[in-house]
């Protein structure tokens, strides 16, 4: 499998990555020759091999589903880009 | 006392205990050997006042006969590790003006223990990287330099800031990261001991993420014994992080002890492999030569789906750090695009592509493609039952020894520039060091010898998980046969 320009701007969009259009063309050669490394797992037999979930064998812990921490609106907005009060501030999102 | 800034952390710790020195002269020797080696670039944020603060009050314990494992102890902090208070940047220009409002588990566990902060060490952006170089904040300097020559190299990566900061005495330990190699690859062409714990050993609540089920902190030290000193104090289960294990926390520092008669080490033969330097070889040997002299069994084992690690590695952690750097859209905490924007997505393209460098971009791509609808089994699915692979060949191999040995990287410190502009040559670095995490095992990276060349290399010990004592211990016979007492030549400290 190859990627090709028009991959690599689909992707940078799913991605949310503005790629000028002038790197899209090297960005799919650099991408290319990762992937073509990669193959190399197409080699192995992974018939009926179950997909690694956790490299340590333990269940998640569960908790109560009670409030632990909170009331600190202040400090979460402190590294706000742009906020009023404890909002944060976009650009206008609903026409 | 003219060299308190060598000191080891044991000794220090020792003189602290028996009053011959305050946490207060050695925390003042090591604020000014962080001055005075700037050339090296190996801090991004440098805490000098809190430091004194921090020292007094452990003098202060001291003298009341109190204090923690790491009472007034200087140590370095990767760039990683929220601090509260103080700005933490993934070496990201996306996190640049970040200051954490809360801490890590990590290392509020080291505060606790009485540790003192002395800033923040450079590192890859977000951990992604084997040099150093894709730091946001430039890149750092290996102390050692080859043979006659003044050519700067890399102190390796991702924590490259740490490596170079132990092994130029800018601090007595610092912590580290490691998701493929991070602490281990450093600390071996540093000349450096760096251990990466059994995953789950440490809490990553607090730690910026990169791929969460690789992820794991560890001590970057001078000695082995230091790295059990420090990771005791490191590790702990943590309500925060689901993943951190409830394995009681054994006393590191007597493990040490008893030494490796009647051991059983593992040589795994996948691990010659072509284009590797004589020089790796030829130590590697030696190390096993030095563990049956102290009573090791040697024997040989099979590791046969070694070669599908790096390849494996670079469709999951790419997969999971795609996943984990979502969150950096300009909106609640990073940078934000200046540029006149139309609309929301605008906003997160520009900001993440202004906010992101070169390699993190990359990496984000390949992640999203191998997730993406109609690649996720060809990629993301086969990689994960590689994984699967990979720990059973560890597995069994464990059935026949208790501990393996193995190179540390594939070469030493090389030049800054040198493997840029080759993605894959540069994950190569990493071709020992990976497998470790995919299987979620310790790994301990020791130093072992000079190359002809005079720049430092480094052996592996691999342990079952959560047997950090056995690899401490074989590491310790491996220490004391080196003898390696090699330091860089002091060519970037200013008056």
């Amino acid at each position: 499998m190859s990627v090709d320009k028009d991959t690599v701007r689909r992707i940078a969009r799913l991605a949310r990555l503005a790629v000028p259009e002038a790197r899209l063309e090297p960005m799919a050669g650099e991408l290319n020759g990762i992937f073509q490394w990669v193959e190399m797992l197409n080699e192995v037999d992974v018939e009926g091999v179950p997909a690694m979930t956790s490299v340590v064998a333990q269940k998640l812990k569960w908790r109560q589903d009670a409030v632990t921490d909170g009331g600190v609106a202040d400090a979460l907005m402190q590294n706000a880009p742009e906020r009023e009060d404890t909002f944060f501030v976009v650009p206008k999102v609903v026409e | 006392m003219s060299d308190l800034n060598s000191m080891t952390l044991a000794e220090a710790r020792d003189a602290l205990k028996a009053k011959k020195l305050s946490s207060t002269e050695l925390t003042t020797a090591l604020v000014r050997s962080v001055e005075q080696s700037r050339g090296l670039n190996a801090f991004v944020t440098e805490t000098p006042d809190r430091a004194m603060a921090m020292a007094a009050a452990s003098d202060a314990r001291l003298a009341k006969g109190e204090g923690g494992a790491l009472e007034g102890l200087p140590l370095a902090i990767k760039d990683l590790f929220c601090t509260k208070g103080v700005k933490t940047t993934a070496g990201s220009r996306i996190l640049g003006n970040f200051v954490p409002p809360y801490e890590s588990t990590v290392t509020q566990n080291l505060w606790n223990a009485g540790a003192v902060m002395l800033g923040k060490t450079n590192m890859d952006e977000f951990a992604m990287g084997s040099s150093n170089e894709t730091s946001a904040a430039g890149p750092v300097f290996n102390p050692w330099r080859a043979k006659n020559s003044n050519a700067n190299l890399v102190p390796g990566g991702s924590s490259g800031g740490s490596a170079a900061a132990v092994s130029g005495d800018l601090c007595l330990a610092a912590t580290g990261t490691d998701t493929g190699g991070s602490i281990r690859q450093p600390a071996a062409v540093t000349g450096t001991v760096g251990l990466k714990p059994t995953y789950g050993r440490c809490s990553r609540f607090g730690i910026v993420a990169f791929a969460s089920s690789l992820d794991q902190a560890g001590p970057m030290t001078k000695t082995v014994r230091d790295a059990a000193i420090m990771l005791g104090s490191m590790a702990s289960v943590d309500a925060k992080d689901s993943t951190s294990v409830d394995v009681p926390v054994p006393d590191y520092e007597k493990l040490l002890e008893g030494g490796i008669k009647g051991l059983k080490v593992g040589i795994p033969k996948e691990y010659r492999i072509d284009g590797v330097p004589a020089d790796i070889g030829g130590l590697w040997d030696k190390g096993a030569a030095w563990l049956k002299a102290q009573g090791a069994e040697i024997v040989e084992v099979s590791l046969p789906h070694t070669k599908y690690a790096l390849p494996t590695y670079y469709i999951v952690a790419p997969a999971e750090a795609s996943s984990n750097l979502a969150r950096y859209d300009g909106v609640r905490f990073g940078h934000r695009t200046s540029d006149s924007i139309h609309d929301i997505t605008e906003l997160y393209e520009k900001s993440r592509a202004e906010g992101f460098g070169a390699e993190v971009q990359r990496r984000i791509l390949i992640g999203t493609y191998v997730l993406s609808a109609g690649y996720y089994d060809a990629y993301y699915a086969r990689a994960q039952k590689l994984r699967t692979l990979i720990k059973r060949d560890f597995d069994k191999a464990f059935e026949s020894c208790d501990v393996l040995l193995t190179p540390a990287t594939p070469g030493p410190a090389f030049g800054v520039g040198e493997k840029t502009s080759d993605p894959v040559s540069m994950y190569l670095n990493d071709v020992f060091t990976v497998t470790v995490n995919l299987a979620g095992l310790p790994g301990l990276s020791v130093p072992a010898g000079l190359t002809d060349n005079g720049l430092p290399l480094g052996l592996q010990l691999i342990g079952k998980a959560f047997d950090e004592g056995t690899v401490l211990r074989a590491g310790l016979a491996i220490e004391q046969a080196a003898d390696f007492r090699h330091k860089p030549a002091n060519w970037w400290r200013s008056a």
